[in-house]
Parts: C-alpha cells; sequence; structure tokens
C-alpha cells in the first residue's frame, strides 16, 4: 500500500515559482480537452488533478512518490489543456519541472530503464556524432535486406514483447542525411531576407527531404538560408523528459552555433522542436551568459508554416497535385504554439489540392514523444481514433507537421493515405510549375 | 505519508464491505488519487475524504448508501466537481460519491419533448442529443461542457439564458432518487400538468446533495429556434450598461442573453479568447435574441436604438452564427479567465431586482475603493444576476480580512435591495455564514426541519448550506 518514499529536498520543483501552481484555481475547464481523463474519468489523470498533486508537494502535504511518476509519464504532454486554460496556467513549466523532479528523486528507478536513459538521452541524443553512427547502421540495417532476413529468421522473438511490437514501426531511415542534400549556404536569386535552419534529430535521419524541402521553399521565397552543420538534439526530448540539465546543455550547443544578430529568424519545421526552441528564455533564465540571448533567440525561431505565412509567400501556379488533403495539427504546434491557421493557409495556396477539415483535427495521435514507447496502449488507442477521423474524411493525402506525428499516422493508416509536411506540398507544387515551365 | 490525509486502508473490514457492493476498482483510497477530489470549482476551500466511489450503476449508488448509513459515514456527492460554492468539497471523514460513470443518455422522446438521461451525462451532451430532434436544452451554465446535468439539478443552476428561458428547475420533469435511508424513489411524470401530492423534485431541486442523490433525470426539451442574432454594445461607464439593461426589460423585450463585463474582465477574456472584444470600454453588453428570424430582426434592432440612447459608444452585431458562438463561449469563461490577473478569484453570484442593477453595481464598485481591492465585475445583468470576482492572494492574511470585509458588505447591501445572496451557485460552503441573514428565523429553522426529517442521520453532505448543530434541535 505505501510506496517507497524519498526525503530528498525538491530541486526542480522547488525551482518553480509558486504562483505558477497557484495560478489554477481548479474550474475544470481543462478537462474535456484532456485526452487522459477522457480514457478514464479519474482526476487524477486530468490536467488540475496533476497540478493538486503538484501543490500537494509544494504545500509537503505528499511526497514525490512512484505514483507521482507514474501519473505525470501517464499525461501525454500534449498541452490541449493549455488551449482550453482560461487563466492561462503554464502547464508546459510545470511538467516538465515535475518530471526533472521525479528524475532528480528516483522514485521510478529500476537498472533497465536508467541504462535506457542513460542510452538515449546523454549519448544518443546528446552527441550529434553517435545519432548520425546509429543512424547509419539503422539505414544499413533497412536498406541492406538484414532487417528482411532478421524477421523472417524469427530472431525477433528474443526481444521482449514490447519491444518486439515496436519493430515494424521503425522509423525508416534517409540513405542521406541532411547536411548531404543542404549546403552551409544556400542564396535565392533575389535576397530578402536571411534565416537560419533548424534541421532537428529525428527529422534530420528519417525527414531530411522535409528538411530539403524546406530550403527550397525557403529559397524561393527569397530567404537565404543558413544550415549549421551536426547540429544535434535541441533538448526538446531532454526536457520534456526529466533531464532538464541536459536541456540546458542542449540548448547553449545550438545556440552557439547561430550568429543571432545577422539574422532574421531560425526556421523550424518540427513541432515538438519549435515549441521548445521557443522557450529557451524560461530554461536558461538563471544563466548570466545566455539569459539574454536566449531572449533573443526566443524571439527569433518561427515555424515554416508561420514564417511563410508572415513574409507572404508566393502562391506556386499551375495544377499539380489534385488530391483531397486533411490537415492533422500536431499538439506542439497548435496547443504549444497556438499555430493552426498558417499551416492551413499553406495548403489552401496549393493548386488542385482540395483541403477537407478533419473530425478532432486539434486531438492527439498518440506519438507524442516517446509515449508511443512508454505508454503503448493508450497511445494505440489515441492513434486508432484519429485513423478513424482521418477515414472519414476520404483524404488520400494527410498533412502534419511533425514527425512523431508523421510516423504515427503513416504506420496507423498504411497504404490508404500519404502522410506528408505541408513544406514538401508546397515545394512539390513549385517543383512542379517549374518543371512545367522549362516543358513549355 | 502524512496522516492528515487519512487513507483508508485496504484491509479494514469497513473497505472489504465497500467493495463487495462497488468494485476494489471503483474505490479510490490512495493519496494520490483523493487529493485531486479535494476540492471543487471555488478558490480556497479543500478538504480530504477517506475514499472516493465510483459506482456504475443506480443500483449500486443505493447500495453504497445503505452502506454509509449502516457505517454512519457521511457521503459528499458529486459530478465533474466543477461548483462554485465548495458544496462537492469533501466531508472529513466521509465517502465522495462521484457519478460521473452514470453518464447514459436512456431516451429521447420527440412525441413529449422529454430526454431521459443518467445524472452523470455532460449538460452539454443532453444538447447535443437533443439538437437532431431540432430539439433543444437551453440552460447553460459556464461549465457546460464538463458539468454533469445531476449536479446542475442538485444547484438549479443557471447561465446565460435565464432571462428568457429560465434555469435548470424549469426543465426537470422528474428525477430518480436515492434517499438517505437507501430506498429508491422517483418522483414526477412526463406530464405537462401534475399535481398529485406535494412537489416532491423541487425539493430536491438545489438541495445540493443534502437530501438525497440523484441518479436519473427527466427532462423537458423545447423546439430550436430557428434564429439568432448577437449584439455587442460598448459603454464609457457601468451605468450607462446597467440602465440599457434596466431599459431593454422596460420596453418588455425578454431576449435570451443580456450579459455584463467590465473592462478588467474584457481584458482578461480577450487574452484568453481572442474573439475581439472592446477592451478600452468602461463596459460591455453582449446581447442575444433567437426565435423566428422576423422577431429576432425587429428585437435586435430595438435593442441596438435603446443601447445607443442609453449612451453606448457602439453597437456591433456578431459577423456569423460561428461568431456569435465564439462570443458566448468567451463570456462563460470569464472567471476562469480572470484568474490570469491574481492568484486567488473569488467569485460572488449576489442577485437583486432588475430595477436595483445600477445600485448594487456602483456600491461594488466603491467597496472595492474603500477596502483597497481589485474587483472585476461580470454578470447576468438581464437576471439581475452580477458576479463581482475578488482578485486576491489568499496566501495574504491582512488583505484576505478585507476580501471578507467586503464580502460582507456586499451581501448586505444586496439583501437590503431585496436580492438574494446567490442567484445561482448555491450556498455549500462558501455563502453558508450569511444565509441567516437572508432567511426570518422561521424559514431557517424550515430548512433544517427537512434536513432532519428526510436525513434524520444527517449523512448527506452534512455541514454543507447551513450546520446542523444540537442547539437548534
Amino acid at each position: 500500500m505505501s510506496d517507497p518514499v524519498t526525503t530528498r529536498p525538491l530541486k526542480h520543483m522547488g525551482d518553480l515559482d509558486y504562483s505558477v501552481v497557484q495560478q489554477c484555481m481548479h474550474c475544470g475547464m481543462c478537462l474535456p480537452s484532456c485526452p487522459t481523463y477522457l480514457e478514464t474519468r479519474q482526476e487524477r489523470n486530468s490536467p488540475r488533478g496533476r497540478i493538486a498533486l503538484m501543490r500537494a508537494i509544494a504545500d509537503g502535504d505528499l511526497e514525490v512518490t512512484r505514483e507521482f511518476g507514474e501519473e505525470m509519464y501517464y499525461c501525454l504532454g500534449c498541452l490541449a489543456c493549455t488551449t482550453a486554460c482560461p487563466a492561462g496556467v503554464d502547464y508546459p513549466q510545470l511538467f516538465e519541472h515535475a518530471r526533472a523532479e521525479i528524475e532528480h528523486q528516483g522514485v521510478l528507478f529500476t537498472p533497465g530503464r536508467r541504462f535506457w536513459r542513460w542510452l538515449t538521452l546523454r549519448q544518443i541524443f546528446a552527441k550529434p556524432w553517435m545519432l548520425h553512427a546509429i543512424g547509419r547502421m539503422l539505414w544499413f540495417y533497412q536498406a541492406s535486406g538484414l532487417c528482411a532476413l532478421v524477421r523472417k529468421s524469427g530472431l525477433l522473438r528474443l526481444l521482449p514483447e514490447y519491444l518486439r511490437n515496436l519493430e515494424p514501426s521503425t522509423p525508416a531511415v534517409r540513405r542521406h542525411f541532411s547536411a548531404e542534400l543542404i549546403a552551409e549556404l544556400e542564396s535565392p536569386n533575389f535576397r530578402k531576407s536571411r534565416v537560419g535552419m533548424l534541421t532537428g534529430c529525428v527529422q534530420d535521419l528519417t525527414f531530411s527531404e522535409v528538411n530539403r524541402d524546406t530550403v527550397e521553399v525557403l529559397l524561393a521565397n527569397g530567404c537565404e538560408v543558413i544550415t549549421p552543420r551536426d547540429q544535434g538534439c535541441c533538448g526538446s526530448l531532454h526536457a520534456h523528459n526529466g533531464d532538464l540539465d541536459q536541456a540546458v546543455i542542449q540548448a547553449k550547443r545550438i545556440m552557439d552555433q547561430f550568429d543571432l544578430d545577422s539574422l532574421d529568424a531560425i526556421i523550424t519545421n518540427a513541432a515538438g522542436c519549435g515549441s521548445h526552441l521557443k522557450h529557451f528564455s524560461n530554461l536558461l533564465k538563471h544563466d548570466p551568459d545566455y539569459a539574454d540571448k536566449a531572449v533573443i533567440w526566443d524571439g527569433k525561431v518561427r515555424d515554416i508554416s508561420e514564417w511563410l505565412v508572415s513574409i507572404g509567400f508566393r502562391k506556386p501556379e499551375g495544377n499539380s497535385i489534385s488530391q483531397k488533403v486533411t490537415y492533422h495539427e500536431a499538439c506542439h504546434l497548435c496547443h504549444g504554439q497556438g499555430i493552426s491557421r498558417q499551416p492551413r493557409e499553406v495548403l489552401r495556396a496549393i493548386p488542385g489540392l482540395d483541403l477537407v477539415e478533419l473530425e478532432n483535427a486539434t486531438h492527439c495521435c498518440g506519438s507524442a514523444g516517446v509515449y508511443n514507447i512508454t505508454q503503448p496502449e493508450q497511445a494505440a488507442k489515441l492513434q486508432k481514433e484519429k485513423i478513424a477521423c482521418i477515414q472519414r474524411t476520404g483524404a488520400t493525402l494527410v498533412a502534419t507537421a511533425n514527425p512523431g506525428c508523421h510516423l504515427q499516422i503513416q504506420n496507423g493508416i498504411g497504404s490508404m493515405a500519404e502522410v506528408k509536411h505541408p513544406v514538401s506540398l508546397l515545394a512539390e507544387a513549385y517543383r512542379a510549375e517549374r518543371s512545367s515551365v522549362s516543358v513549355e | 505519508m502524512k496522516e492528515s490525509l487519512n487513507v483508508f486502508s485496504t484491509d479494514s473490514p469497513g473497505y472489504l464491505r465497500l467493495s463487495s457492493i462497488v468494485g476494489a476498482e471503483n474505490i479510490l483510497s490512495r493519496p494520490e488519487d483523493l487529493i485531486p477530489y479535494g476540492f471543487d470549482g471555488t478558490a480556497a476551500l479543500k478538504e480530504s475524504a477517506v475514499c472516493v466511489v465510483l459506482p456504475r450503476t443506480a443500483d449500486v449508488v443505493a447500495g453504497v448508501i445503505r452502506f454509509a448509513a449502516a457505517e454512519k459515514i457521511p457521503v459528499v456527492t458529486r459530478g465533474s466537481g466543477t461548483g462554485l460554492s465548495g458544496g462537492s468539497v469533501p466531508v472529513k471523514g466521509g465517502i465522495v460519491l462521484c457519478l460521473v460513470h452514470l453518464n447514459r443518455i436512456l431516451e429521447v422522446d420527440p412525441a413529449n419533448l422529454t430526454m431521459l438521461c443518467e445524472s452523470g451525462v455532460i449538460t452539454k451532451a443532453v444538447d447535443d442529443a437533443a439538437l437532431p430532434h431540432g430539439l433543444f436544452y437551453p440552460p447553460d451554465p459556464g461549465s457546460m461542457k464538463i458539468s454533469t446535468i445531476g449536479g446542475n439539478v442538485a444547484n438549479n443552476s443557471g447561465g446565460l439564458r435565464g432571462l428568457k428561458y429560465g434555469v435548470t428547475r424549469d426543465y426537470v420533469m422528474g428525477i430518480e432518487v436515492v434517499l438517505p435511508s437507501g430506498e429508491t424513489a422517483w418522483l414526477g411524470s412526463k406530464c405537462v400538468k401534475d399535481v398529485a401530492g406535494y412537489s416532491m423534485k423541487d425539493l430536491f431541486i438545489g438541495s445540493e446533495g443534502t437530501l438525497g442523490v440523484i441518479t436519473k433525470v427527466l427532462l423537458k426539451l423545447v423546439p430550436r429556434p430557428k434564429a439568432r442574432r448577437t449584439l455587442l454594445a460598448s459603454f464609457d461607464t457601468m451605468e450607462a450598461a446597467a440602465r440599457t439593461v434596466s431599459k431593454i426589460i422596460e420596453k418588455q423585450i425578454i431576449p435570451c442573453t443580456l450579459e455584463f463585463l467590465d473592462r478588467k474582465t474584457c481584458k482578461s477574456v480577450e487574452a484568453y479568447a481572442k474573439v475581439g472584444l472592446p477592451t478600452e470600454a468602461a463596459a460591455v453588453v453582449l446581447m442575444e435574441t433567437d426565435g423566428h428570424a422576423s422577431v429576432v430582426e425587429e428585437e435586435a434592432a430595438a435593442m441596438a436604438v435603446i443601447a445607443r440612447e442609453n449612451g453606448a459608444i457602439s453597437v456591433e452585431q456578431a459577423a456569423d452564427e460561428a461568431h456569435a458562438v465564439r462570443l458566448a463561449t468567451a463570456r462563460r469563461s470569464a472567471f476562469s479567465a480572470l484568474a490570469r490577473i491574481r492568484p486567488t478569484t473569488i467569485l460572488e453570484d449576489v442577485t437583486v431586482p432588475r430595477s436595483r442593477l445600477v445600485d448594487i453595481v456602483s456600491f461594488v464598485e466603491e467597496v472595492a475603493i474603500r477596502h483597497r481591492l481589485d474587483i472585476a465585475t461580470f454578470g447576468h445583468f438581464g437576471d439581475g444576476n452580477v458576479h463581482p470576482t475578488i482578485l486576491t492572494d489568499e496566501t495574504d492574511h491582512e488583505e484576505m480580512e478585507r476580501v471578507h470585509e467586503a464580502l460582507s458588505e456586499i451581501v448586505d447591501k444586496t439583501i437590503a435591495l431585496g436580492g438574494t445572496i446567490t442567484g445561482e451557485h448555491g450556498v455549500g460552503l462558501a455563502k453558508k455564514a450569511f444565509l441567516p441573514r437572508q432567511f426570518d428565523e422561521a424559514s431557517y429553522s424550515l430548512l433544517k426541519q427537512v434536513k432532519r426529517a428526510i436525513d434524520p442521520q444527517g449523512l448527506l453532505n452534512p455541514g454543507k448550506i447551513f450546520d446542523l448543530d444540537g442547539a437548534d434541535s
């Protein structure tokens, strides 16, 4: 009955201003937006319930327990509650600090968990060379036919069940990563602005062509693009998973690679990264060397659709893609960054594309970072609901702007529809326009 | 774990008996499970229950009540916990009976214009189920997207459409209620006219869970209005806004909504909802009329004229139906949006006869200045129901003393104006101390006599509305 409790002083939750917790006046407006509350109808699985637990911890009425730890990892971090919250509670900050505290206190500790966290957060996603090396190996495994051989051989049965179930959904790693597709400096014919390009980590390995498409679209709209080499992870993965210390290191590293003064904007095309990248000032507010720079940084980070609409991007001509498309809103774009209108504007600008609205477009697809690995059951339920909604639209194309959602939806829908980033569709339309001109 | 959390041990005989009734999977007793049930939507009220029980059927509800009666354990019934008077805050040492799983709509009867549903159905789901039949369930409390219909009935909730359509009570034709003895009673019928015996259902409507546990509700539905017009008028004084509302009613126009928001409220709501509310005007009145298209046009035009005659700076019409819905939704978020300003948001619910609106609104302004408090005011002006909201910090004891002084003065003024201390939120814990000021001795004692007659052991939601102390018995 009683959980093992620790008596270590609060480190990360102690850093939080009490007013952030107090901001929640528990009116309950968040409840109908929360996927986990709707699943169980239990208050602890709701945003205000989780905040009540954090407040109890801050008040000294509750220790950081294993139960609390499990609750905070049952939360998807989809941030639908922040859109629903009239009181403006900063749930992302509460969520990240709570998870960091859970890790600090070690209430979820198992030797296996510690190993996997060390390997992923402190090695693979902390060191760009290692991520690339792993990417190369995965590419070889998938492209060489070894993967098919292993599947056929039954060797996979040696893996634990949850890993075995995940194996088929391993993303297909691209042969060429972003740095091979994008030069460090690419200039348009007539330069109107100068932007930095973030290539991401997962995006870099599994969707490097989306990065290429992003650069092409930027060039087509008069933006000179600077793409630093070996960028690595921005730390979003670390912050969302309770490793704020490493998130700070990653944030500084990525900031160091851009000459902020010379850039009009820093462009990201992955929603999960964008919603983290825009809040470096919060992460680094106590850092004497980076606090000021982080404020400038936050002001320059733009999602690609947001940027394109703000500069009045050029609409392609011709009739390149005659398909029905629907748009799934990545949580960290619509809830995390408040960007809903702009990706639709990009899609509507593409001639021939018929945009049909998706029922519950802002509901989480269950990908939620690594949620589909840590909570496969709940993730699968959300995926199923999402796919059913997509099928009702009759669309053969699904547009979404986050690699996690992209994979989750493509895995769920199979060959019935193709998933694309809106910027890739725009790039395709520009390309079609150019080829039709050259044919004429 | 801290002792004060009073964990209901899973090997105690009481727990075992209870779990044989509801099933162990439907009982929550760990501190991490209980803490989130320690409050409702009211600021600064918190208590811990011994356990939370989540029954799936009305029969199980009756079983839980029989168990509680035998064990003499108090029971607090709740739905989604969005109440604004502390009515569903747990009682120390008691059980919380949460009915959110009783969420089936049992029947829509278009021939009789009724709907039968379980009490845990979400209010908005009631109206959504009426829609395909061309029918309408008008009561729309601010929390309608998550509040339960049982909670609405138990609190006789109001909403934005009270002026024309009335409140929850006006739509309840029958209820199934589990009595404190554990027996189940059906009160009311599908008949439009029914005077058989006392109107017992009316006793339970608004009883705040102190007399019985409502498990089913038979609701009256009305034809869905064909047309709707929404206007937004801005004023540079609160008095001009209040005067406009009084004039509209005096001219015998009864729109469905006449909502008022002061500048602070407009700013907070606009920061959240971004629907184009004027943020510089001293007061804004949201007016909505619905019904037949020609009547709606006529009323909208007449209201616009009255607003201009009474000093409106501008009168705008909602661009389309979607914009009108966004405006009403934004207004519903007013209370929560005000929480942006200060850590603690204390909401009042005083109501006066409509002709006295100007008096109460100017009194609240004066009180705010005198006690150096930040008070935002919004409310259902058409109903005379205002929500002065004190923006404060519960950890600042000196300021909280001034808050209590101010509340007390607002209550006294309301009563002096012939008003009531609560128009739609209920008494619960938050307004319990003020109730004797409004009631004369005979009516206050009548409340207690009724309570003792129906719940002699005092097990259902004890200590809410009033205290049953030994001195009165």
